[in-house]
């Protein structure tokens, strides 16, 4: 933070003809060969603290724009929390991304471990080793082997072997994991504490971006055991593996950068195989889609109309109903619609398998099987219960990324409900729907409501302000019959049809009739008949007024 | 008695390092006269050599032989425990004489 005050004289004599991205080396410290760069952006100030890309999926994003540049973070989380992960990765998003050559310090796994711990996470170190890209300072402890401490000690031949190591392959990232290790080995905390200290400084002398992993014992509470984070003060990251409602949750949050900006709170993340940690950035995600006036079919003309002649291209439609009203057949028909346009759409199923689907598309008319062949459909069939909430959200912008999908489906958004907390389940429904307008294709969701008459649903609840159209599906009791109707509550940017109509399914899917004009009370499941002359009595009296 | 194979790592040529360079050779000379090889490595010279044995802290001394293998850790100021880190008895002062081995 000083830093900038600190060059200020120094700018003041050297400024003129200075550019931006202009780096000057100067020695602050009369012969000590301490060397300091000053980078300078546009107006020839001092340019702040500069980051570099992580490479962590959605990381960048909530740091807005990585880790201090040549500075140790400290990483902190209890034990379980992903740390090592995040330190690998580190590592290895450098090496992949940007061919920065890596130094691993290893203070708990010895190497062996680590190589063969995260190659089920797509990283091959061993490989890396060889090329020169990754070099292991082992600080394991030796086993079988204890040591007799006789006298003064510091902790040089650590730093000395870091020193090599990082001018070797011309490191420019370091991770040092992790640190409570250290503390357990040598018995003199105040000692240790200081040659860390002298280690952290000595790193962030060499230029290099250095993350730092040290335990916690509780998820909210000290930043770290055993003081640690008094001398990496400058930047502090907290893993957290919570566990709520018997499930666990990892969040990751950025508690300080020091001189420099980030997104604030706790967002989510998760471990996906082959790929590592990917952070789920909600409050970054900006509300910056377009918004087209294209309209497209919902597949059922009736519905087109009452909607004012389609949904729009880009926007999310919610379909709420209770169980077995016509949800699965609407959206069907709303992916099929997709390939007669010679489009794309993606089927997200988490309630019925792959042959209930196909076997109910093909009592419509409609051949899935035949789609899929051509390429122009995808069905994905998933167990809400396979995955958390956020491993299920990766999956899904995967296959929207890989397949382009024009159109997609979520049937039903609320079984996915049942596998978190509420706060998690919100958190999935505006990240899904922040993804797909970004995509800018159609989306479909579908939610169950639980009363079988009226009601609403926890998912309705959540998504109702993000979707632009919301299309309702009830059951009406009439004279001993269950009837259906079918209503546009909500078609943002359009004229719709306010009335609530009266729909039949047969073999041929949807057909929408007339509204229950006599009918009162629908949406909140107490249906009750009023004779005609007194719904035109009604009427009149509003006319009069 | 068996020879003793020692190798001394330090940082540098540090006061700690003189000290323990001295300390060593004091209870070398004493104890082990003639029976001992004593090897010095500069872990700034031969950064290689400390990542090998896995280094942390220095000044290490390694006892390599006879078995079983050790790691005396610190200026070697305190004699007493270095001994017991060699697997030789402590001397203690004057009339006292040698203690049973452990």
């Amino acid at each position: 933070m000083n830093e900038i005050e600190e060059y200020k004289g120094i700018e003041k004599i050297e400024t003129p003809g200075r550019r931006h991205g202009d780096e000057i080396r100067h020695r602050p410290y009369e012969n000590t060969g301490i060397e300091k760069r000053v980078r300078y952006d546009q107006r020839g100030g001092i340019a702040g603290i500069e980051k570099i890309e992580t490479g962590i999926e959605g990381f960048d994003m909530i740091s807005e724009g990585g880790l201090p540049k040549g500075r140790t973070t400290l990483i902190a989380g209890t034990s379980g929390s992903a740390k090592t992960v995040f330190a690998v990765q580190f590592l290895s998003e450098g090496i992949i991304q940007k061919d920065e050559p890596g130094v691993f310090v290893t203070f708990e796994e010895p190497p062996e471990d680590i190589r063969k711990n995260v190659i089920s996470l797509g990283w091959d170190v061993a490989k890396w080793e060889q090329e020169g890209k990754w070099v292991f300072v082992d600080a394991s402890p030796v086993v079988g082997e204890d040591h007799v401490i006789a006298g003064e000690y510091d902790l040089g031949a650590l730093l000395a072997r870091i020193e090599y190591a990082v001018k070797k392959i011309g490191a420019r990232r370091i991770s040092m994991d992790s640190l409570g290790s250290v503390f357990a080995r040598f018995s003199e905390a105040g000692l240790v504490r200081n040659e860390l200290f002298k280690i952290a400084a000595a790193v962030k002398q060499i230029g290099v971006t250095a993350i730092i992993t040290a335990e916690r014992t509780q998820e909210y509470g000290d930043i770290a055991r055993f003081g640690i984070e008094e001398f990496v003060a400058d930047n502090v990251i907290i893993l957290r593996n919570v566990l709520e409602a018997e499930k666990r949750r990892r969040t990751m949050e950025i508690l300080k950068f020091r001189g420099t900006s980030h997104q604030k709170g706790e967002f989510p993340f998760t471990v996906v195989r082959n790929i590592g940690i990917v952070a789920i950035p909600l409050s970054g995600i900006e509300l910056k889609q377009h918004s087209s006036t294209v309209r497209i079919s919902s597949g059922n003309a009736e519905l087109d109309k009452m909607c004012g002649g389609g949904f729009f291209r880009d926007s999310i439609i919610l379909v709420s109903g209770a169980t077995g009203c016509g949800k699965t057949m609407l959206s069907t028909g709303f992916a099929a619609e997709a390939a007669k346009n010679e489009q794309k759409a993606l089927l997200l199923a988490f309630e019925e398998s792959r042959k209930q689907l196909f076997r109910n598309a093909t009592g419509w008319g409609i051949d899935f099987e035949k789609m899929e062949d051509d390429g122009i459909l995808k069905v994905v069939c998933r167990y809400p219960e396979a995955e958390g909430l956020e491993d299920h959200l990766i999956i899904i912008k995967r296959v929207i990324t890989e397949f382009k999908p024009h159109r997609v489906v979520v049937d039903s958004l609320s079984a996915l409900e049942r596998v978190s907390t509420i706060k998690g389940f919100r958190e999935f429904v505006i990240a899904l729907t922040s993804f797909i307008k970004h995509q800018e294709v159609a989306g479909l969701f579908t939610s169950t409501t639980g009363d079988l008459m009226g009601g609403s649903s926890v998912t309705e609840a959540h998504i109702s302000t993000i979707t632009d159209t919301i299309i309702l599906l009830r059951y009406v009791e009439m004279f001993g019959e269950m009837r259906r109707g079918i209503t546009a509550l909500k078609m943002r940017g359009s004229m719709h049809d306010k009335d609530i109509r009266e729909f039949n399914i047969d073999g041929e899917g949807m057909h929408i009739g007339k509204s229950f004009s006599n009918v009162t009370g629908i949406l909140s499941g107490h249906p009750v008949f009023s004779a005609p002359e007194e719904v035109d009595r009604v009427r009149n009296l509003f006319k009069e007024a | 008695m068996d020879k003793f194979k020692l190798r001394l790592y330090i940082t540098g040529k540090t006061p700690k390092s003189e000290r323990a360079i001295a300390n060593l050779k004091e209870i070398c000379e004493k104890e082990l006269k003639g029976l001992y090889e004593l090897q010095i490595i500069d872990v700034l010279e031969s950064p290689q050599l400390a990542e090998d044995e896995k280094i942390l802290a220095t000044p290490t001394l390694i006892k390599d032989l006879p078995p079983p293998l050790k790691r005396i850790i610190g200026d070697l100021s305190n004699s007493d425990k270095v001994l017991l880190g060699l697997d030789l008895s402590p001397v203690l002062d004057n009339n006292q004489g040698k203690e049973d081995g452990r």
